[in-house]
């Protein structure tokens, strides 16, 4: 096993750990291939078992012959190991960066995990592609199923099925797939019931300076008009931007070959301007000094919330589009696997009121984000304490996650997930134990066999004792759209995962406790006026069947 | 009446709010307490009443097509824009405003009008529900340590302090008139709160006039008797609430701050909140950054930043946690004053004792906080929020930032109030509403004068009236938290202070969340209640008939009511909702009316209605429908408490997220 030639030093005793809020634990320091793990060997002390892979970045100092290694997390967390001996400390310290820099997926914890619970539902099949049509085929014959991405062929993000109209055949989609970013061609993300027009997604056309166009393509969108009526095409890039694309053979829909759609473009930011405003931001956070002026304006300067205002302002318009207007969308970018699933994404929490379950957010994720081909492994390697910033890395993700945190907050009795939720969410999308956020698309993990080697998040979130921690119980099923305000009032910092490790929550959470009893407390004495009712009733069916003869 | 030119303008516009998108077409009257403005729609006729004593500035802007706009902020944070049809009755609506919402007496308030139809005891046990004598029985004064002192009775030695007094027991009334002389308005030391665990104390005072070097024996000698009457420390804390500068600047006019020099065992400390003019402009600023029309993130944050008005909040709360730290850990007294210690003395002696005392936090102990630390030590209520028309540089929102300090504790500590965040919108509401006699005048001295207790009702017996809907669902009693100190962190973060949404923009719907846990619990809870009071009549019942059917005598028993337990009544699928401008300024879009019978806007509200005690002042009641029930509210009184302010039919912005 090659983890060994990087363990140097896999135990040290007397390691002191240091957490805010905490008291500092002294125990032994061990090291596996994919854990730290720090215990104090002693009854009910809590042990640390850290993920490698939920290393971000490490620092080490020292004083005399006292090492300290002080451990930046993925998901903001800062820890302190206070490891005696100079040579132990730089081993252990040497040790977690090559462990947690791993470069071969295949050695990630997944393919080394096994469950020590019983799988009752395997989340692999959980969301099967022709389940999710089937939803949308009852009540539409429009649209069908395609396979012309089986063996990842016509477009290496996409999935092997995708729903697209039912009148553009396979050799059309071949067509379209050549005239758009990486093979995207315009699939279903979402079918609105209520008046039958979709939210479509796909990458950019490739125009080009000289204004390429491509019949099929036309052909496949108009397919979701209705007679005389507009549709929306929403490019999440600003016009500059999709002007400038061109220059490099991408592009936007032109009014001319496109004179039933109407433009709109708007300005969600990507990649590394994305990253630096979650460094600010969590720097803004754990800048510990007490001026309130300065935090105000460190928050301001991260533009962390900006961001979080245009994401959902945007999915908001799409939303209105479909819903107010009853106009079919198309939802692009450059590429179509980050802004573009933002939008779409965050449309259906407000549309659609299955995203609001668990079950139903689930579906989503795996549906507009995993076979969507969002590049998890890509965007999610480092986070928010990296300094070898490469470009890919963005946290596009964990802004989708805050947004429906936002709309959450507003609409806290209309989601049956709770905020827990879209905080295990971020954490396994950045370091897990289970498969599912392993790859950057479909293709990807196909090639790893992750079905086969690894188990799914959805295998052991879907069980009745994990799900009772992610269950809102203010629930009830709301059948609305729901319209969040994006106002900057309206918008908060997302105290639950920014200031989770520099505040102590210890009051909010009796507060949840208390909500928790008295909902309980309420369901309890229901079920008990229930039988009594009933046992009377029983009672006075008998007396009148006394009484009868 | 007299001032009333035109009492009454056909077709006026009304514009509700910054970001409503749309004019209501009504009528617009003025009487003599109110402006009313009641909208044309016949179906609806929806009313909007406001105060004149809330109204804080009426702006004439310049004339357009459709009419002459008139902008009225209101004390409360509202925002009304009228659009008068003729440039003349715009004159006259405004010339009669700008007097009506001035006064120049206080007969002319609305509290010697309003008439709740309580009887004489009724109003008297109203005034009595609130009782400081019992208040400082409450918190356990050792006679040996404490005595009630007569010193100021008929107000001879101070004005604006109380008659009755709590003073150290050595503290002879010669001690005590010889350091009210060294006193900025004879405010001399006297007790705020005691700490019955420790025996430490919180007095208040104003500033020495101690200039450069002048010393006071009696005053020296007081400051003693303060740290004596708390045997277990040999110290205490003076705790000067001013930024030094301010302090020493003073000292150039005689006035000033203790030299520990001439104290024996004082610790002096400053703790800098700035003056009431700081803070006046900082409000100001704040309020501008509310009003902006569609801003930004960075607009937003760098202008509340820029306002420094969450700077101001953690100032406070700083000192105030000072002093508690002081109190309960130390065990040290603390004598606190600012300058004529009325205005950042009671905030800091206030937030301290919340702090400390359990007891403050509930719904009756906060009334009986404000009582003693705000109107009975002479908070200038009059000049801080412009009952009557004087001097705009007294105006300060001194208690608005103590209820906002109320507030930010409750975000940090949700089980631990018994009140929620109405209670509190409903308070700031009527220190500026006049509407009961409450918070009139600058002195206890003033308000015996105007025999307000007799001419007037208060507003605690209001407020105890309708408890129910002020009560915070996850209060538990018995809880840790709720019993004890509240122990904030060692160093509080900064990001613990954040923008109050429900209180600065509490009249603007859509900014705030569409659901309210708040209610939701309520209405669990009083189901439970009903569901625990079904569950012993059943048991009752089904014992009966067991016993009837043991002794096989046949008596036909009711039938049960059938089960009405279908969801809550303020459940939240039927929130009303309409989306909001989206699309900025974008102009390629196509403008189209709001979408009349959409399921999610067509559908009614009923989480707020439900509270209806005070419908107009629910600060989250969304009632987009219209459909309100508006017979009980009529100027004069109805039934209910009448009209304390418009707000109630709001039509925040519909369906409009295209601008044309």
């Amino acid at each position: 096993m090659e983890f060994a030639e990087l363990i140097k030093t896999p135990r040290v005793d007397n390691v002191v750990l240091h957490r805010p809020f905490y008291p500092a634990v002294e125990g032994t320091l061990c090291l596996t291939g994919h854990h730290l793990i720090l215990s104090s060997r002693q009854d009910n002390t809590e042990e640390l078992w850290l993920l490698h892979s939920n290393i971000d970045a490490i620092d080490k100092r020292f004083v005399g012959p006292l090492g300290t290694i002080i451990i930046k997390c993925k998901d903001f967390r800062i820890i302190q190991l206070d490891i005696p001996g100079m040579e132990e400390c730089l081993n252990i310290a040497s040790s977690i960066e090559a462990l947690s820099t791993l470069d071969s997926i295949t050695l990630m914890y997944p393919f080394f995990y096994r469950p020590m619970f019983e799988v009752i539902e395997d989340g692999w099949h959980s969301f099967l592609p022709e389940q999710e049509f089937e939803l949308c085929s009852s009540a539409t014959s429009e649209w069908r199923l395609s396979y012309v991405n089986k063996e990842f062929a016509v477009c290496s993000s996409y999935p092997p099925i995708v729903i697209v109209p039912k009148v553009i055949d396979d050799e059309a989609l071949r067509k379209v797939a050549m005239f758009r970013h990486g093979g995207r061609f315009p699939v279903l993300s979402y079918y609105h019931k209520k008046n039958g027009m979709v939210i479509m997604r796909s990458g950019q056309p490739l125009t080009g300076t000289n204004g390429r166009r491509c019949k099929e393509d036309e052909k496949l969108i108009n397919a979701t008009l209705r007679a005389g009526k507009r549709g929306y095409i929403v490019d999440t890039r600003p016009l500059n931007v999709a002007q400038q694309a061109r220059a490099k053979g991408g592009g936007f829909e032109q009014e001319a070959h496109y004179p039933q759609w109407r433009r709109i473009h708007k300005s969600i930011e990507r990649y590394h301007i994305l990253q630096e405003s979650l460094i600010k931001l969590v720097e803004a956070c754990n800048d510990q000094t007490h001026n309130m002026d300065r935090w105000l304006s460190k928050l301001e300067a991260s533009n962390w919330l900006t961001h979080i205002k245009e994401i959902l302002t945007t999915a908001c318009l799409a939303a209105q589009c479909l819903d107010r207007e009853g106009a079919s969308i198309l939802i692009h970018g450059t590429e179509g696997t980050d802004s573009t699933l933002q939008v779409t994404s965050l449309a259906q929490i407000i549309l659609e009121p299955r995203s609001r379950t668990i079950r139903g957010f689930e579906a989503l994720i795996e549906r507009e984000w995993l076979q969507a081909g969002h590049p998890f492994q890509q965007r999610c390697a480092q986070s928010a304490y990296c300094n070898s910033r490469q470009k890919w890395e963005s946290p596009v993700f964990l802004l989708f996650l805050d947004c429906v945190w936002q709309i959450l907050r507003q609409f806290p009795c209309s989601f049956e997930f709770n905020e827990n939720f879209l905080i295990m969410l971020f954490e396994h999308a950045y370091a897990s134990q289970f498969g599912t956020f392993l790859g950057n698309n479909e293709s990807e993990r196909c090639k790893l066999k992750l079905q086969q080697k690894t188990m799914s998040l959805w295998s052991w979130v879907n069980r009745p004792s994990e799900l009772s921690k992610f269950t809102n119980p203010l629930f009830e099923a709301n059948n609305l759209v729901i319209w969040p305000s994006v106002a900057p009032q309206s918008l908060q910092l997302w105290e639950g995962i920014f200031l989770r490790w520099n505040r102590s929550s210890k009051y909010l959470d009796e507060a949840y406790e208390e909500m928790v009893n008295i909902i309980e407390y309420n369901k309890e004495l229901q079920a008990k006026v229930n039988i009594l009712r009933r046992q009377l009733a029983e009672l006075e069916t008998e007396d009148g069947m006394q009484e009868s003869p | 009446m007299e001032h009333i030119r035109t009492p009454k303008v056909e077709n006026v516009r009304l514009v509700d709010g910054i970001s409503s998108k749309k004019a209501a077409l009504g009528t617009l009257y003025l009487t003599a307490t109110h402006v009313i403005f009641v909208e044309n729609a016949p179906d609806a006729r929806k009313e909007t009443w406001i105060l004149h004593s809330q109204i804080s500035t009426i702006e004439k802007q310049a004339t357009t097509a459709t009419g002459c706009p008139l902008l009225i902020r209101c004390k409360n944070f509202q925002l009304l824009q009228l659009v008068i049809p003729q440039e003349r009755d715009c004159h006259d609506v405004h010339a009669s405003l700008i007097r009506l919402a001035r006064p120049v007496k206080y007969e002319e308030l609305y509290c010697f009008s309003f008439n709740p139809k309580l009887d004489r005891e009724e109003r008297e046990q109203g005034w009595k529900l609130i009782d400081l004598g019992e208040e400082y029985k409450r918190m356990g004064l050792l006679d040996n340590y404490w005595q009630l002192s007569h010193v100021n009775r008929d107000y001879r030695v101070c004005d604006s302090y109380p008659t009755e007094l709590y003073v150290p027991q050595s503290a002879t009334a010669h001690i005590i008139v010889g350091s009210s002389k060294f006193r900025s308005r004879r405010r001399f030391p006297a007790l705020s709160y005691y700490y019955r665990d420790n025996h430490a104390s919180i007095c208040r005072s104003s500033q020495p006039l101690s200039g450069f070097s002048a010393r006071c024996l009696e005053d020296e000698q007081m400051l003693q008797a303060i740290r004596k009457a708390n045997p277990g420390s040999d110290f205490i804390y003076v705790v000067d609430t001013r930024p030094k500068l301010n302090a020493m600047a003073n000292r150039a006019a005689g006035k000033g701050y203790e030299n520990e020099d001439n104290y024996s065992n004082i610790k002096f400390q400053f703790i800098g909140i700035e003056n009431i003019h700081v803070m006046r402009s900082s409000l100001q600023k704040m309020l501008e950054v509310c009003e902006l029309k569609s801003p930004t993130m960075s607009d937003f944050l760098w202008g509340l930043e820029n306002s420094g008005w969450l700077r101001h909040i953690k100032a406070i709360m700083d000192a105030g946690i000072f002093i508690a730290k002081a109190v309960s850990e130390e065990g040290a007294s603390v004598l606190v004053h600012c300058s004529d210690g009325w205005d950042r003395t009671a905030q800091v002696c206030s937030v301290a004792s919340l702090l400390l005392d359990p007891h403050y936090r509930t719904l009756k102990g906060f009334m009986v906080l404000i009582e003693k630390d705000w109107i009975s030590f002479g908070h200038k209520f009059n000049h801080r929020y412009g009952s009557l028309d004087g001097d705009p540089r007294e105006i300060s929102p001194v208690i608005d930032q103590f209820i906002e300090c109320v507030w930010q504790l409750m975000e940090q500590f949700p089980c631990a109030f018994e009140f929620n965040e109405r209670f509190l919108v409903h308070i700031q509401h009527h220190i500026y509403s006049c509407q009961f006699g409450n918070f009139l005048c600058n002195s206890q001295k003033e308000r015996q004068e105007l025999k307000i207790q007799e001419r007037t009702y208060s507003l605690w017996a209001h407020l105890w009236k309708n408890r129910t809907d002020y009560m915070n669902p996850l209060f538990r009693a018995d809880h840790r938290q709720t019993r004890d100190t509240l122990r904030l962190p060692a160093a509080p973060c900064n990001f613990m202070y954040k923008f109050w949404n429900g209180m600065y923009n509490r009249f603007e719907k859509g900014l705030q969340p569409r659901q309210s846990v708040t209610d939701y619990l309520m209405a669990v809870k009083e189901e439970s209640q009903q569901l625990q009071e079904e569950l012993e009549a059943l048991e009752e019942r089904l014992e009966k008939i067991q016993k009837v059917q043991l002794n096989s005598t046949k008596v036909k028993s009711k039938p049960s009511e059938p089960s009405k337990h279908s969801g809550f009544s303020t459940s939240d699928n039927s929130t009303a909702n309409t989306p909001q401008d989206y699309s900025g300024n974008m102009k390629s879009f196509p403008s189209r009316s709001p979408s009349q019978g959409d399921e999610d806007s067509a559908l009614i509200l009923t989480q707020d209605n439900l509270k209806s005690s005070d419908p107009d002042l629910s600060a989250n009641s969304d009632q987009e429908s219209g459909v309100e029930d508006l017979s009980c509210r009529s100027p004069s009184g109805g039934e209910c408490a009448p009209s304390e302010d418009s707000g109630k039919d709001r039509d925040s912005d519909e369906a409009v997220f295209l601008t044309a």
